[in-house]
């Protein structure tokens, strides 16, 4: 059962060879690197039978087995069903984005994002354990982020790209809170063990509430709930293929995944209920709504994608038999259709140099096949029978007809987002190809085979599936729906149940739709009049307000604390040091003074006496070098001190510093500007002079106390009895230094040379500018 | 500032410090010394130089890039580190070659470390000296 890792590590090494892969065969480059998601779609899909009796696989692997963080990989009806898209639409995706972006310079380390991407998508559907699903999820955020900045000279691209970033990443932090508090309730992080305890532990914990909002962050950001919906419109800077496998298809879907998978656990609460059928409702008709004020293609799918992941949310809050088989059942329509026409609005757009649905027209003659795939997408998306999409639609209003609560109000939503479906799916996936021609950039072509055969495909499976439900009712809906409510579910997936009311509703949704197609124009005006009204307060605006707000705190806060003046820096980190030291020093610790005064010898207060004395004309200097030459004085003096307690390596290192340091300081005053005395107010050098005696106090009584206090067993003990027997060294403070502490050194030299480089750079590189160093 | 006696002194005792940092280096297992204060008293004999006659000359004697210097005395000390993991030890576990080494007495991955402990220390003292007397 090695597969299920191979399967997920298996992207991640294919797309670190992927640029020289793309170098060695540019032209078949896609071909080439989409063979390894066609084997793994191969390999899923002979799970498809195993799965449909009812059988899970699990397989672990230690990882941080001490913390509970393991490869634990588990694939069941709900995986499978992802893996499926993840990978099949993968490979599609892959072959497409060698037409797309043919001969673009950087399409190798695209290749590497995409694979990588896909790679740590399958990580995400198929970990058991939270802290691998959690490490996944924030690798498709940082995949989804190279992705979205793929055009990275352009400005909106990055800002769109880190837009996504931080509303996913953070919403990813969220989550790990979440699954961290939950893996503390359960006892276990991992989710097959969480399962087998029920909802129970978690429901009646006091931080019921707390996890159920962290994991809705996470989820939500990556879903693009209302109000974190505003990054997905904007990663439509993206390259088509990525808007159509990120945005359309899996990556959006992972929030949809993660609350289908813990589902069990918070089913049956109201506040999951009440959080998801309100968000997803509100998702669901803000996306539609919005998806009809656009002009450019791809802002109009990913608007209704939006619409479409609160159509899923608010499926899966409703918590029925009937609202996840629809859940699932509609997931499937979704990737199908969208996935077809984001590629042929990318192959339109790559065709005819513009995307905006106003300047479209008559496109059927000069690229059939693109038509024809944009065609019958379009139809599902629609829902027209005997399309997916139908079967799809019917199993949202069945569900909204059986919805615990507020069933009116749930099916009329449900039906306006349906019937605007109707008219989005015509303005995007019939109007271009038909009417006049019209007039565009450059005049239209059919691309490739790579840029046709992924639509195509895709958009031939939507009318199979619909043409034979049982099949995908049965193997997948039913394993995934089951897996989603925690029991096993029977299914009734069907082209036809009879005349009822959601065939009613059914007919309504047409006629109303296309009512709404054939008054676009002035409807879509009103429209965008209400939404530009609206805007100001919208969540985008709050998203840049935030933004602001946050590197305007940044920059304060440095004003503040890097003022560029030593002095003001030294009075920080002194008085900081002073406090927090001094209070536990005295307030926890409790500090006494020494019983007895050891006897000093004349020679040792000579040599304080000497070194009072320089420290005091240090101070009353105002002169560099005679600062400099007094502060020696005491450095020196410390060094002797040291040779006197009989500390000779101390002493050695403290008088060669104090030497190179001498020498370093007169190096630096050739380039001082002129002394100035910047504690000039009495007030001022009273502070100065306060903080400098109270870190001086400090460090005395700290020294005092360290005497007194005996740790048990002593520390010092160990190394003189070891030092010889362990590290084979006679010298205890170097066998300290290379041995017992070795690893501190070695931190402390890495300290060291970065410190060298760093002084070298800033001098060098001045330099260079033609500066004055 | 160019003194006659400063330099010729110099000349003397570049090499003098420079054995004697070694040979604090070599005792530091057992004596007073180490590849710390090693290091210091090679820099501090190198910058001497570099003070009597210039930096040019105090380069080309060292001979190595000081950042170089650096750099490879910081991979010494890792890799001293790194090679208990071979044996199957946690990382910087001290290894020790059985039988008595000429010079060093005995010869050990701490020994090693403290090699580039030395390389480190002389490396970013006259990095930063050195460029600091350049310009």
């Amino acid at each position: 059962m090695t597969g299920l890792l191979t399967a997920v590590l298996s992207g991640f090494v294919l797309a670190l060879v992927a640029p020289w892969v793309h170098r060695l065969a540019p032209r078949r480059s896609g071909w080439l690197l989409a063979s390894l998601p066609f084997v793994l779609t191969v390999y899923f899909v002979s799970y498809v039978g195993p799965l449909a009796h009812g059988d899970t696989f699990r397989t672990a692997f230690a990882w941080v087995p001490f913390l509970g963080i393991n490869l634990t990989f588990l694939l069941d009806g709900l995986s499978l069903l992802f893996c499926l898209l993840i990978t099949g639409i993968g490979t599609l995706v892959v072959i497409y984005s060698g037409g797309y972006l043919a001969g673009h310079p950087q399409l190798g380390r695209f290749y590497a994002y995409i694979l990588m991407f896909m790679a740590s998508m399958l990580g995400v559907v198929l970990s058991d354990n939270a802290i691998a699903l959690f490490v996944f999820w924030e690798l498709t955020s940082l995949s989804s982020f190279f992705l979205i900045g793929f055009y990275h000279e352009r400005e909106e691209s990055r800002v769109a790209a880190l837009q996504a970033l931080l509303v996913t990443g953070l919403g990813g932090l969220a989550l790990m809170a979440g699954l961290l508090l939950m893996g503390r309730i359960y006892g276990s992080l991992e989710l097959t063990q969480m399962m087998a305890q029920g909802g129970g532990p978690l429901q009646s914990s006091p931080l019921f509430l707390p996890i159920l909002f962290l994991v809705l962050a996470g989820a939500f950001t990556k879903s693009a709930q209302f109000p974190f919906h505003i990054w997905l419109p904007n990663a439509m800077e993206a390259p088509a293929p990525v808007s159509t496998y990120l945005h359309a298809a899996t990556m959006v879907k992972a929030g949809i995944y993660l609350m289908a998978r813990v589902n069990p656990l918070f089913l049956g609460s109201e506040a999951w209920f009440w959080m998801l059928v309100g968000a997803g409702t509100v998702t669901m008709l803000l996306g539609a709504y919005l998806a009809m004020v656009q002009s450019d293609l791809k802002r109009m799918l990913a608007y209704s994608t939006v619409s479409a992941l609160g159509t899923l949310t608010l499926l899966l809050g409703m918590g029925t038999t009937r609202a996840a088989e629809a859940a699932m059942a509609y997931l499937l329509v979704h990737g199908l259709y969208k996935g077809t026409l984001f590629l042929t609005a990318g192959a339109v757009d790559h065709g005819t140099g513009t995307r905006d649905v106003n300047e479209l027209g008559g496109l059927r003659q000069a690229m059939p096949i693109t038509a024809l795939a944009a065609g019958l997408a379009a139809l599902s998306m629609a829902g027209i029978p005997p399309f997916f999409g139908f079967i799809g639609k019917e199993a949202i209003y069945v569900a909204a007809l059986g919805s615990p609560t507020a069933q009116g109000l749930v099916t009329a939503a449900a039906l306006i987002a349906n019937l605007l479906f109707v008219a989005i799916g015509l303005m995007v996936g019939i109007r271009p190809f038909f009417g006049a021609l019209r007039e565009t950039p450059h005049p239209p072509h059919e691309g490739s085979v790579d840029l046709w055969v992924g639509p195509l495909i895709l958009g031939t499976l939507g009318l199979i599936a619909g043409l034979a439900p049982g099949v995908l009712g049965h193997d997948f809906v039913l394993r995934a729906a089951s897996a989603v409510l925690g029991r096993t579910v029977e299914t009734h997936l069907s082209l036809w149940h009879g005349w009822n009311t959601a065939v009613a509703l059914s007919l309504v949704t047409f006629a109303a739709g296309l009512t709404v197609f054939a008054i676009r124009e002035p409807l879509g005006r009103i429209m965008g009049a209400v939404a530009r009204a609206l805007g100001p307060v919208g969540p985008a605006r709050g998203y840049f307000h935030l933004l602001d707000g946050t590197l305007g705190l940044a920059r304060a806060v440095t004003r503040v604390f890097q003022s560029g003046y030593l002095n003001r820096y030294l009075l920080f980190v002194l008085f900081t040091t002073v406090g927090l030291a001094g209070y536990t020093l005295f307030f926890r610790a409790g500090f006494a003074w020494p019983k007895e005064i050891l006897g000093v010898r004349f020679y040792e207060a000579g040599l304080v006496a000497v070194m009072l004395v320089a420290a005091l004309a240090a101070v009353r200097s105002r002169n560099r070098l005679a600062t400099v030459i007094a502060l020696g004085v005491v450095g020196y003096g410390v060094g002797l001190i040291f040779l006197f307690f009989g500390a000779p390596d101390l002493a050695m290192t403290q008088i060669l510093v104090e030497t190179l340091t001498v020498i370093l300081f007169v190096l630096v005053f050739f380039r001082m500007p002129k002394f100035v005395v910047l504690s000039r107010s009495a007030g001022m050098r009273f502070l100065d002079a306060s903080i400098a005696l109270a870190s001086g106090g400090l460090m005395t009584a700290l020294v005092l106390t360290a005497v007194k206090v005996q740790w048990k067993p002593s520390i010092a003990s160990y190394f003189s009895e070891n030092s010889l027997s362990l590290a084979k060294g006679h010298n205890i403070v170097n066998v300290i230094l290379v041995d017992f502490r070795g690893f501190d050194t070695l931190g402390e030299i890495t300290v060291l040379s970065v410190a060298g480089v760093g002084v070298y750079g800033l001098l060098k590189l001045r330099a260079r500018k033609g500066e004055a160093p | 500032m160019k003194s006659v006696i400063l330099s010729a002194t110099a000349r003397f005792l570049l090499p003098i410090l420079f054995m004697f940092s070694l040979f604090l280096l070599v005792r530091g297992h057992n004596l007073p010394g180490g590849g710390f204060v090693g290091g210091l008293v090679a820099a501090a004999a190198f910058v001497l130089y570099a003070i009597a006659h210039d930096v040019e000359e105090a380069r080309r004697l060292l001979r190595a890039n000081t950042i170089s210097l650096l750099g490879v005395g910081l991979l010494v000390a890792l890799g001293s580190g790194l090679l208990s993991l071979v044996y199957g030890e946690s990382f910087m576990t001290g290894l020790w070659y059985r039988h008595h080494v000429p010079v060093l007495g005995k010869l050990g991955t701490p020994v090693v470390f403290d090699i580039g402990v030395y390389m480190v220390v002389l490396g970013a003292t006259l990095t930063v000296l050195f460029t600091l007397l350049e310009d």
